[in-house]
This record gives C-alpha cells, sequence and structure tokens, in this order.
C-alpha cells in the first residue's frame, strides 16, 4: 500500500544533521561557542520524529490482512542505465517494521544519553552531527526496497562507524582504529558488491533486470543452487565484516575507542545486526543454497565461542562488553542460518535492548570514574550508583539467558531451532551447533557476572580521589538506563513459544517477510506454525505449483521440522538455563565470594590465560598474513619500482630525448665556419641528388 | 702532344694542391700552391688562353700568392703556433664522404656526351679578343670591379691599420 | 685528343680537393688557399668550356672572377691580420662566439 509519509522516518535524521553539520562547521573557527540547547534539542528531535512515525506505520501493518503488509513510498528515480533500473523507494514489512521500532526507539534514548554523557567534549555539535547521519543511513538500509538502496545504507552506516569511533581524532591511536574498522568493513563491501552484480546478471538473464527484493524473491526460478550459494555466500561475506563475524571481527574491539555511546548504539544495536537484516531480508534466495545456510550457521556458532572465549579474560570493560557482542551476533547467524529468520530478528530485538544497556551502564561507569575503563581497579560500585548497579544486573541476567527476562525467550529459541531442525547437508551439524551455543551460554555468564563482580562488588581497588568524585549518573544518563532495563524484563513476552504456553506473536507478525510462495502445512506437537502466504498483492504474480514443490522440497530440506515432543523442548531449555546458571554461579564464586579461586586457576592455566588474552593472536596473524605483504607490494614494489622507476624513467626518458636531439641541432649553430660550410656543402649534395638523374 | 701536356700539368696540378691541403706549416702549403697555379696556367696555354695565361702568373702566382706568403712572413707562424693537434681525423673523414659524394653525383654525367672541338680563329684568346668583348658587351661588369678594387683598397687600409 | 670529359673531370677533382680543405683545416691562412684553389679549379673549367664551343665569353669570366679573387685576397688577408692582433693565432675554431 501506498504511503506519503515513510519519507519522513530518514529525513527527520538528515534534517537534524544538516543543522548539527552547518553548526559544526561554524564552531570549527575558534572563539565560537555552540549553543547546548539547539544542538542538544535538535540531535534528539530528529530519531525521536522517525520514532513517532515508525510507530504509526507500524500499527497502520498490524491492522492490514498478512498477504498485503506493507507501505511503500516511491520517491524519485535514482539510476536508469541500459535495463538497469533503481528507484528510490521506501518500503516497510513486518520486517522492517520491527527493526524501524527499536532502531529509532533505542536511537532516540541513547541520543538523550549522550547530551549528558557528550557534555563538555569540544566538537560535540559534530558528535551529534554524525550520529544524526548515522541514524539516516541506518534507516535508508532497513527501508530500502531494493538492494542499491540497501548498500547505500550500509555503506553510510561504515561511514559513520569511522567517523564516530576515531571522533577524538587527535589521538593517533583512536583514529586508527576508525580507519581499521572502515578498511575491514570495505572488504565485506566487496563480497555484497560482487553479489549484487551476480545477482543483477542472473536476474537479467531470466529477463526481469530488477534488484528488488519483491522482485527477486518472484522470480526465484531464475536461480540454479549454485549461483544462489555463490551469491549468498559473497553476501555473508559482507556481513561478516558489517556484524564482526569470523574472519572480519577484529574491528570491533578497536571500535571501544570511540564515545560509548556510539558504542551502544552502532556496535550493539543497530549497525552491528545490519548483517542479520540482510540475511533475512533475502532469506528467501538463501532457502534455495542450503550449503550457505549451513556455513552460516557454523561460522555464526563458532564466532560465538571464540569471542566468549576471549571476552573471559579481557580486563578493559568496554572490550568485555564488545566480544559479547560478537559473540551474541553469533547466536543470531546461528538463528538465520538453520532457517529460524524468527528467532534470530528476535535476539536481534532483545538483544538491542539489554546490550544498549549494558554499553550505557559502562558508560556511566566510565563517567564517573572519569575515564577509568579497567575493571581490575575498579570495585564496590554497587554502593556509589545503584541505579547503574541494578540496571546493569538486570541487563546481564537477560543477557545471561535468565528466565522470564527477554534473553532467555530469543535465546533460547535460537537454541531449540538449532537442534530440532534437520540439516541435509552437514547431519552432524545441529548437534554441534548446539553443544557449541551451550558452551558459548556457559561463558556468556561467566564472563557477565565476573563483570559484574568486579566492577560492583567487593571494594574499590583504584584510587581513593577518583573513588571520592565517583557519583551516580544525572537523569539524561540514569532515564535511558531504567528505560532499556524495563524492556529487556518485558519484551521477551512477545516471543513466548507455544510450549510455555505463549503465542509466539513475535514469530507470526514476521511470517509474512520470510516465506517463499509455497504451502508448508502446520507441525504437530504444539510447534511453531507456517503459514502459507501467496505473494502480497500488487507486487509480482503469482507462481504455480511446479517451481513451488522445488522450493518446499528445498526449504523443508533445510528447515523443515522434524517430529518433536513439547518435553524435548522442555529438556532442551532446561539445559539452557542450566548452563546459564552455572556459569553466572561459577562467576560469582570466582570473583566475588573467593578471589584467591581465580588468580590461582589463571595461574594454572597460564598459556591459555594468555592466549585468550591475545585474543588468540589473531590481528597479529593478520598483521603477517595480509597487511605486511600489501605493504610489501604498494610501498617496495609498487611504489619505489613501478612509480619511481617505470613511471618516473619514462617521464625522464622523454625528457632524456628532448636533450639527445637537442644534441643533434646544436650542432648547426656551432659558431665554426666550417660547420657552416659543411652544411652548405650538404645541401649542394642534396639538389644534385635531385637535380641529377 | 697535347694529351701528354695535359697529363703533366693536371698531375702535377692535382698532386700540389693535395700537398696544399694537407700541410702543418702554412709556407709549405703556400709554396705548393704557387706549383698549383703554375701548373694551371700551363693548361691555360694549352687551351690557347693565351691572356689567361699571362693574367694567372701575375695576378695568381705573381700577387696573390706574394700577399699570402707576406702575410705569413708577417705574423711569424711557425709550425709552434699552429695547432699542435694533427689533421681531426673525424672531420677529415666526414668532409671526404660527403666531398666524395658530391664528386660521386657530379662525375656521373662525364662521358654521356662528347663535345668536339670547335673550329677556331689564330685570334683566338689573344689579348685583343678577350679586349673585344670586354669592352663592349662586358664593359658593365669590367666597370663595377674597377670600383670594388677600389672598395677593397680603402677596406684593407681601414682593417690593416693599427688602433692608434 | 683530351675532350671536354677530360678537362672536366681535372677540374672537378681540384675543386673537391679544395673543398675537402676548406671544410677541414682550421688554420684560417691555409682555409684561405683552399678557397683559392676552388675559385682556380672553376676557372679551368670555364677556360675549357670555352675552347670546346669557341666563344671568347669564357675568358671574359675568368678575368673577371680573376680580378674579384684577388680582391677578396687582400680584404681576407687583412681580416687574418686583425685576427692576429686579438688572439695571437689564426685558429678558426676560435671564432665561435656567435655560437653555443
Amino acid at each position: 500500500m501506498e504511503s506519503g509519509l515513510l519519507w519522513l522516518i530518514p529525513a527527520a535524521p538528515l534534517a537534524a544533521f544538516a543543522v548539527n553539520g552547518g553548526v559544526a562547521a561554524w564552531t570549527s573557527r575558534p572563539g565560537r561557542h555552540a549553543p547546548h540547547g539547539l544542538v542538544h534539542a535538535v540531535a534528539c528531535l530528529g530519531p525521536f520524529v522517525s520514532f513517532l512515525v515508525s510507530g504509526w506505520a507500524f500499527l497502520q501493518l498490524r491492522g492490514m490482512p498478512e498477504e498485503s503488509r506493507f507501505l511503500s513510498q516511491r520517491l524519485y528515480e535514482w539510476m536508469s542505465s541500459g535495463s538497469l533500473q533503481v528507484d528510490v523507494t521506501l518500503r516497510i514489512d513486518s520486517l522492517s517494521g520491527i527493526m524501524l521500532l527499536f532502531v529509532t526507539g533505542v536511537g532516540t534514548l541513547i541520543h538523550v544519553y549522550s547530551t549528558a554523557y557528550m557534555h563538555g567534549e569540544k566538537g560535540f555539535a559534530r558528535y551529534f552531527a554524525y550520529l544524526n547521519l548515522f541514524m539516516f543511513a541506518m534507516l535508508v538500509l532497513v527501508l530500502g526496497d531494493s538492494l542499491p538502496l540497501l548498500f547505500v545504507g550500509w555503506e553510510g552506516v561504515g561511514l559513520c562507524s569511522y567517523l564516530l569511533i576515531g571522533y577524538w581524532y587527535d589521538d593517533p591511536q583512536k583514529a586508527s582504529a576508525g580507519k581499521k574498522a572502515f578498511v575491514v568493513n570495505r572488504i565485506g563491501d566487496f563480497g555484497v558488491l560482487l553479489a549484487m552484480f551476480l545477482l543483477f546478471w542472473t536476474m537479467s538473464r531470466a529477463g526481469v533486470p530488477s534488484l528488488r527484493f519483491e522482485d527477486v524473491r518472484a522470480h526465484l526460478d531464475a536461480f540454479t543452487p549454485a549461483t544462489a550459494t555463490a551469491i549468498c555466500l559473497l553476501l555473508f561475506l559482507g556481513a561478516t565484516g558489517k556484524s564482526a563475524q569470523i574472519p572480519l571481527f577484529v574491528w570491533l574491539p578497536d571500535a571501544m575507542a570511540g564515545p560509548t555511546p556510539v558504542s551502544a548504539l552502532i556496535h550493539a544495536a543497530t549497525m552491528v545486526t545490519a548483517g542479520v537484516y540482510l540475511v533475512a531480508r533475502l532469506g528467501f534466495l538463501y532457502a534455495m543454497a542450503p550449503l550457505a545456510l549451513s556455513i552460516v550457521a557454523l561460522v555464526g556458532a563458532l564466532t560465538a565461542v571464540v569471542a566468549a572465549s576471549i571476552g573471559v579474560a579481557q580486563n578493559d570493560f568496554k572490550k568485555v562488553l564488545a566480544y559479547s557482542t560478537v559473540s551474541q551476533l553469533g547466536y543470531m547467524f546461528v538463528g538465520v542460518g538453520v532457517g529460524a529468520y524468527g528467532a534470530g530478528i528476535f535476539h536481534v530485538f532483545t538483544h538491542a535492548f539489554f546490550k544498549a544497556c549494558l554499553f550505557l551502564g559502562s558508560g556511566s561507569v566510565i563517567h564517573a570514574l572519569h575515564g577509568e575503563q579497567d575493571i581490575r581497579r575498579m570495585g564496590g560500585l554497587r554502593k556509589v550508583m545503584p541505579v547503574t548497579f541494578w540496571t546493569f544486573v538486570v541487563a546481564t541476567l537477560a543477557l545471561a539467558g535468565v528466565p522470564p527476562l527477554a534473553g532467555f525467550f530469543s535465546k533460547d529459541a535460537i537454541l531449540w531451532e538449532a537442534l530440532s531442525r534437520p540439516n541435509a547437508v552437514w547431519p552432524w551439524l545441529p548437534k554441534v551447533l548446539w553443544v557449541l551455543l551451550i558452551l558459548g551460554a556457559f561463558m556468556t555468564a561467566f564472563y557477565m557476572w565476573r563483570l559484574v563482580s568486579l566492577a560492583f562488588f567487593g571494594t574499590f581497588r583504584g584510587s581513593k580521589e577518583t573513588l571520592d568524585h565517583a557519583h551516580e549518573s544525572p537523569f539524561p544518563m540514569a532515564m535511558p538506563l531504567v528505560v532499556l532495563a524495563a524492556c529487556s524484563v518485558l519484551v521477551g513476552f512477545f516471543g513466548t513459544p507455544q510450549f510455555l504456553g505463549g503465542s509466539n506473536a513475535f514469530d507470526r507478525w514476521l511470517e509474512p517477510a520470510f516465506s517463499a510462495p509455497h504451502v508448508v502445512g502446520a507441525g504437530p506437537g504444539g510447534n511453531r506454525l507456517e503459514v502459507a502466504v501467496p505473494p502480497p498483492v500488487g507486487e509480482a504474480p503469482l507462481h504455480d505449483a511446479p517451481p513451488a514443490a522445488d522450493h518446499a522440497l528445498a526449504h523443508s530440506a533445510v528447515t523443515g521440522h522434524a517430529e518433536h515432543s513439547a518435553a524435548q523442548e522442555w529438556a532442551a531449555t532446561g539445559a539452557a538455563m542450566l548452563a546459564g546458571l552455572l556459569g553466572l554461579g561459577m562467576g560469582h564464586l570466582f570473583y566475588a565470594r573467593r578471589p584467591q579461586l581465580a588468580t590461582q586457576w589463571a595461574a594454572r592455566a597460564g598459556g591459555l590465560r594468555r592466549t585468550l588474552e591475545n585474543k588468540y593472536w589473531v590481528d597479529e596473524a593478520y598483521n603477517v598474513a595480509v597487511v605486511r605483504p600489501i605493504r610489501w607490494v604498494s610501498e617496495g614494489l609498487l611504489w619505489r619500482v613501478v612509480d619511481a622507476r617505470i613511471i618516473d624513467g619514462m617521464v625522464n626518458l622523454l625528457g632524456g630525448l628532448a636533450k639527445a636531439f637537442s644534441y643533434v641541432f646544436r650542432f648547426f649553430q656551432s659558431g665554426y665556419v666550417q660547420t657552416y660550410v659543411l652544411v652548405v656543402v650538404l645541401g649542394v649534395l642534396a639538389l644534385l641528388w635531385r637535380v641529377i638523374d | 702532344m697535347e694529351r701528354t701536356l695535359f697529363y703533366l700539368f693536371g698531375g702535377l696540378a692535382v698532386l700540389s694542391s693535395l700537398w696544399m691541403v694537407t700541410r702543418r706549416n702554412p709556407l709549405g702549403s703556400a709554396l705548393s700552391l704557387v706549383v698549383a697555379f703554375l701548373s694551371l696556367a700551363a693548361l691555360y696555354a694549352v687551351l690557347h688562353a693565351h691572356l689567361l695565361f699571362a693574367i694567372q702568373l701575375w695576378v695568381y702566382a705573381g700577387a696573390v700568392m706574394v700577399l699570402v706568403l707576406f702575410v705569413i712572413m708577417l705574423l711569424n707562424l711557425r709550425e709552434a703556433e699552429v695547432r699542435p693537434q694533427p689533421l681531426g681525423f673525424g672531420r677529415f673523414a666526414i668532409a671526404t664522404v660527403v666531398v666524395a659524394a658530391v664528386g660521386w653525383k657530379t662525375f656521373g654525367i662525364l662521358g654521356r656526351t662528347v663535345a668536339d672541338l670547335a673550329p677556331i680563329e689564330p685570334s683566338f684568346g689573344t689579348i685583343g679578343a678577350v679586349s673585344e668583348l670586354l669592352f663592349t658587351k662586358w664593359v658593365l661588369q669590367f666597370e663595377v670591379v674597377s670600383i670594388l678594387l677600389l672598395a677593397v683598397i680603402v677596406a684593407v687600409i681601414a682593417l690593416a691599420k693599427r688602433r692608434a | 685528343m683530351v675532350g671536354l670529359n677530360e678537362w672536366l673531370l681535372l677540374s672537378g677533382i681540384l675543386f673537391l680537393i679544395g673543398a675537402v680543405g676548406v671544410l677541414t683545416r682550421s688554420n684560417g691562412l691555409i682555409l684561405f688557399m683552399s678557397l683559392e684553389l676552388m675559385l682556380n679549379a672553376v676557372n679551368l673549367s670555364f677556360v675549357a668550356f670555352s675552347r670546346f664551343t669557341g666563344r671568347m665569353e669564357g675568358h671574359v669570366f675568368v678575368f673577371l672572377v680573376t680580378a674579384v679573387a684577388a680582391a677578396e685576397a687582400a680584404v681576407g688577408l687583412a681580416i687574418f691580420v686583425s685576427l692576429f692582433r686579438l688572439q695571437r693565432s689564426v685558429d678558426v675554431d676560435q671564432l665561435n662566439s656567435m655560437g653555443d
């Protein structure tokens, strides 16, 4: 259905960016000060307007029938070249509706938080301008109806991430972190570009030269499994870059160099979920490439475990949270990788709330301790900052998967889906995934409670002066913490699975966005329903049975439900809960009750500890394997040889030629009479040659 | 008879010119040039050019070469003051090549036509015959040459005068 | 009988020898003498042509050429004397101030 208001959603933050950007440019001259009130008001108003419009759109969608549950608005024609035509069209369906809500909601809260956090920073107008620009790019990413438009947002968020990570550009280390993020992301972007080309090529050969998602969805018969696998894997490469999975996760921990609200917004709640969103968005294509899906799931699970293990040994507050984010993103990819797109997105949704809450809480702590980020120099802060403490604990429990908080429902959904869906490509995969994820859940709970214990319990281990200055955060910072913590408690109930008595509204809401046009029967045993949904009215025409049957086969081969009983589901859920509680308990034991145990164990496992502390030396490995060779080529080879010797040599050669020629011509101007006579004689000779004979 | 004289004096002329071109000492060159001029005078005589035979002897061998010798003696040019380096070989080679090319081109046309001796009166080449043309048809050129000689006298005096 | 061709060949040879001398020698006086040789060679060819055509114009021309050559000799030698006063030698290789 057409709507005339969708443009407001990205436009509001864009306008805020324009205003704040203008202020930032104006204040770049010395002696001018930015008006606080104006900048803050404009900056927060932008995302808030987007939130309101997104909420309105969501309500509209709820009132619409499932087959046609979307809103779209065509803005203008972007490019028309040959057979390619791309318009700027905004489109909201069930999936993007959800994404919009939490992106704008959490975004607004974080903008408000930033007004207090960034108080007194020089160049804060620039900060808010970039933050607004980021919102704009993220919204374009989510609202785009075609892959190129999504890619615009994709690149835009990458750019803003770079700008914001390197916000304190005077510090070369922080600036480098920004560069690292951008460069690593770029590698992933290359994959997305290649995927786009391949996609367009395939679609063109099928007679439909379009890159709109709905067009791809309606013409899945154009794709062979091999083509689909290639496209999906290339897109996943981009997703590993944007969402920090193996092998391109290395930028995220370094990105903690940026201001904490940036870490909360970009590197926890919104940008990093773009990779998951991309896979979910093209879920119908992934359904045709079971191998790609399996790879996605496996990479996700491995990342989840590896990152969690690194998080156990980190001593920087934000780094622990960063690795936690990488780990949780792995869970989300497992979710979409086994075909449970609903579960994956549900975890995206809940994670946004509690992870943002955790990051903002860390910002609260760091702000109170005037920049201290080493947890070994913290302790006993629960007495000094109660609000921060309690919201942090709530969010931690949510992350650890303690019922009935939000993380429990979403994480459990993923775990169950991973275990219960058989895999046609690698039959051993479901069990392996489940084991990895349980391990990850245990470690997650462990390191999170370690963090809580070291920071909030016990006695303060820093300087007395720091402790005296520590205080609870002001209202603009505390309020978002409370709101987010409350959400972490409540939003889980949207996705209560049926075996626990809920209706799983979340999954059912998202169905229309994911299903390919085919019919799959309802599963027995009270499992999740899959409803047959024809493609939305007003778009591509229906496909008939024969191709659909193939899709059904492919779909169910990866994602079909085997027969499971409610008892099995209870058992799996119980195991997950146990893992979480065990982790929490051990964390409390080692760090709150008997810290000496921690030091003892750490000493005994010295090698392992060092490996984890050094992040498995991944950065060092990349440096040797990739960075140094590239630098050698560009510096040693291309610069010294090609540029200096060959190209400069050619230019110098021209100069040399001119010089050589001049020697010849100089002969004729020697000043010696006899030279002139010789020339005359030569002239006579020439004449004779012509005249005689 | 004519042939013998031709080869005799022609060969002498060529040899002495070669000698002239290749001497280091200008005095040697000058003297060999005198011999060349004398041979040429003889050749003019063989060609029945009576007046020119005489003029060649008086003007060239007698006046011009005397002047040259005079200057050589005046400037006291000895071998030491001549450029110590021997004849530059490169320059010589280039000159020979170029000149040989010219020669080859030019002499190529020789032998294509055969000209016969024209019949001549006994007054051919005498002073009377020359003057007859010189003072009638060619009198303008004659007068111009005389003005030229005047100009030359003035120029020489101006050039060679010692600055005070 | 000596034909015209032989006379012209002789004249040409003398001319070319003089040309080599002009191109090669750096001593001004020898240069000058080579130049005179060239003029004389031309004179010889004129006389030869005159003999074989029976016309006296050739002789007249030689007369005039001789006069001009003598004049040129005078002026040239005067120049050389001046030059000698300037640079203490008659080496024409040193006269390259108009060139590079």
